[in-house]
């Protein structure tokens, strides 16, 4: 059973009266463990596309899978919890807390969960461990990095153990070194098992993934496997 | 759950702390509505506490009988100055001597007139009483004697003086013994009373007093009294007692009727407690003005929030992208104003406190009967109001906050 199952999906946004059709009966399936990239120019639908993924946004037809379960029905408290425990997300602007700690920032999404309040600690040091930044814990958000911010932030998304994350644009405020980090934290968190969506309108950036879905004006225009597929630290990513 | 109000508690101070100008900022108004709540609610039961002190100072087992009838609650004529001959004081005496529970019994009569001794004059209103006086309200000479049950029935040219009368006319000299001239008539100083300063709007020290029958005759050419006291021994038998001398009067008045009492019987209890609910509903009103302050506090916090809700839209994006629901977000923002105003409030009812005390202590030192009073309900009342006005004015920012779709707030610039 594919973790992420997509049948005809749609998404139009009405604004004044005009209806605009952003996504056109999308048919797609994505495998637990499988690091895939959503590619596309700029206002081609994809960040849309990630956000429905995400549960963040409904679809206006169609039918998405999670786990063999159709959630487009769920309620807005069901699509929380869900986002919660299964989900983790990567923002271009990273989005974290300002004037807030390190440790305060990766601990967020466990105050709506269900782990006891005394394990919290604990794992967001985990979380941070794995992104190289547990040296940082108590320093405040803004006096980070860009990327030691991004680094956050995949901590932050990772601090629940979900089955999916979602990165969008990680790399899109980042320097070549910084990005290059990201990525390679990102591959290896893919090799440990867990599903990665990257949404992306960078080549480079997209073949680190194993496969690639291409999107043009909201319709799926290839959908391949990476052939010679990049590895993080062999160059430059931008 | 339990984490959940840690996490916010943790949240809300932090915030707060980030924030803190605009914290004080939207708590000030807060503060000054519950500290002016309790403020005017002290000064307000000070002054209540003023005028009774010196209601009790005349006594509060003194029934008090006017002539002409009266409604229940409202004032007989006589004293609006018409004036009703129907009482005298040889009813005075019949009560005297029927009422089992009268300690004493003081016929009133009024004037007023200018008193001259060698060359000092002082403007003083005199009284004609009983030689029961001192008994009745419960005063004190200070220097000499009162007059005697004697010299009053004997007609004697006796006065006793006022402080402040005494004060002006004789100064530091000895006035005993001296002759005062009121109304062309001389009167031998026989005492002064002991200073007792205002009550109501009468000050005490600038009366004389001189022997009922006197003023009546020399003075006044009346045979009626302004009116009588009684004074009961114990309080229970107030109740009783009035019953008893209404029917003592309408005997003598050749009164079958009750609604054609040509006297009034008034208890000083009751009179006190018409006075008490009358003060206590101005209190009420005072404060209900107070409290409008804090319904512009909570409108200031209303708008500070709001602005919040602006300023974090991301934060409350990222949140609900993390798990948050739409309860938890509500429940944020509402308990960081409840916070804000609870804390406000606190504050608000120390400085409250803290002012009304001042007060007390300055009129205090000026000399008067003021107590230091801080109902608890008003500190209950200043709490309650302060949290409920944080609530109120939260649930439209929280709610304004917990309805933002997380991809709207995401993208948010």
């Amino acid at each position: 059973m594919p973790l992420i199952k997509i049948t005809d999906l749609c998404k139009d946004y009405a604004n004044d009266g005009v209806l605009t059709k952003v996504l056109h009966h999308l048919n797609f399936e994505i495998a637990k463990g499988e690091f895939t990239a959503l590619m596309a120019p700029s206002g081609s639908g994809k960040s849309t596309l990630m956000h429905i993924l995400g549960l963040l946004d409904r679809p206006t037809c169609g039918i998405y899978e999670l786990d063999g379960k159709d959630v487009t029905k769920l309620s807005d408290d069901e699509l929380a919890e869900l986002r919660n425990h299964k989900m983790g997300f990567v923002f271009q602007s990273f989005n974290l807390l300002p004037r807030t700690s390190v440790l305060e920032n990766v601990k967020l999404p466990l105050f709506y969960g269900h782990a006891p309040i005394d394990q919290h600690d604990e794992l967001a040091k985990r979380a941070l461990e794995s992104v190289g930044l547990e040296h940082r814990l108590h320093y405040l958000s803004n006096q980070l990095s860009g990327g030691e911010k991004q680094r956050v932030a995949i901590a932050r998304a990772l601090v629940t153990n979900p089955e999916v994350i979602f990165a969008d644009e990680p790399t899109g405020n980042l320097d070549s070194k910084s990005g290059g980090q990201v990525m390679e934290i990102l591959q290896t968190l893919n090799q440990s098992g867990r599903t990665i969506i990257l949404v992306t309108h960078e080549t480079y950036t997209a073949e680190h993934a194993q496969r690639i879905i291409r999107l043009k004006d909201g319709e799926i225009v290839s959908d391949e496997k990476v052939r010679d597929r990049k590895t993080a630290g062999d160059g430059l990513i931008k | 759950m339990l984490q959940l109000i840690i996490h916010y508690l943790h949240l809300i101070t932090s915030t707060l702390k980030k924030n803190r100008k605009r914290t004080f900022l939207t708590m000030l108004g807060i503060i000054i509505g519950v500290s002016a709540v309790i403020f005017i609610n002290s000064v307000g039961a000070g002054a209540q506490s003023l005028i009774f002190n010196q209601i009790k100072g005349v006594g509060s087992n003194l029934i008090g009988i006017l002539p002409g009838g009266s409604e229940e609650d409202g004032p007989p004529a006589s004293v609006m100055g018409i004036i009703i001959t129907t009482l005298t004081n040889d009813d005075a005496l019949a009560i005297a001597k029927q009422i089992l529970h009268a300690e004493s019994v003081t016929s009133y009569v009024k004037g007023t007139g200018t008193l001259h001794w060698q060359a000092q004059t002082a403007d003083s209103s005199f009284n004609g009483v009983s030689s029961s006086y001192i008994v009745t309200e419960e005063t004190e000479v200070g220097e000499g004697r009162f007059f005697t049950e004697d010299e009053a029935r004997d007609l004697s040219r006796v006065i006793v003086l006022g402080s402040q009368i005494k004060e002006d006319l004789f100064g530091d000299q000895d006035p005993i013994g001296q002759t005062v001239r009121l109304k062309k008539e001389n009167f031998r100083v026989i005492g002064v009373m002991k200073p007792r300063g205002t009550a109501g709007f009468q000050n005490y020290d600038t009366e004389v007093f001189i022997p009922l029958l006197t003023a009546q005759k020399l003075l006044l050419g009346i045979k009626h009294i302004s009116f009588m006291r009684v004074k009961i021994d114990k309080e229970i038998y107030m109740d009783d007692s009035v019953e008893q001398i209404k029917q003592i009067l309408r005997d003598r008045h050749n009164i079958s009727n009750a609604s054609e009492d040509d006297f009034s019987v008034r208890n000083q209890a009751q009179a006190l407690q018409v006075l008490g609910s009358v003060t206590d509903a101005l209190r009420l009103f005072m404060a209900a003005i107070a409290a409008l302050g804090l319904l512009v506090g909570g409108i200031g916090i209303m708008n500070i929030m709001l602005v919040a809700v602006n300023e974090r839209v991301r934060e409350i994006g990222l949140r609900k992208a993390v798990g948050a629901t739409y309860k938890n977000i509500l429940w944020q923002f509402l308990l960081e104003t409840t916070f804000i105003s609870f804390f406000a409030g606190a504050i608000g009812i120390i400085l409250g406190i803290g002012f009304s005390f001042l007060a007390a202590l300055i009129v205090r030192q000026l000399d008067y009967d003021w107590d230091f009073v801080v109902s608890w309900q008003s500190i209950v009342l200043g709490f309650s109001a302060s949290c409920a006005v944080g609530l109120i004015f939260g649930i439209y920012p929280a709610r304004k906050a917990a309805r933002l779709e997380p991809i709207d707030a995401l993208r948010y610039e």
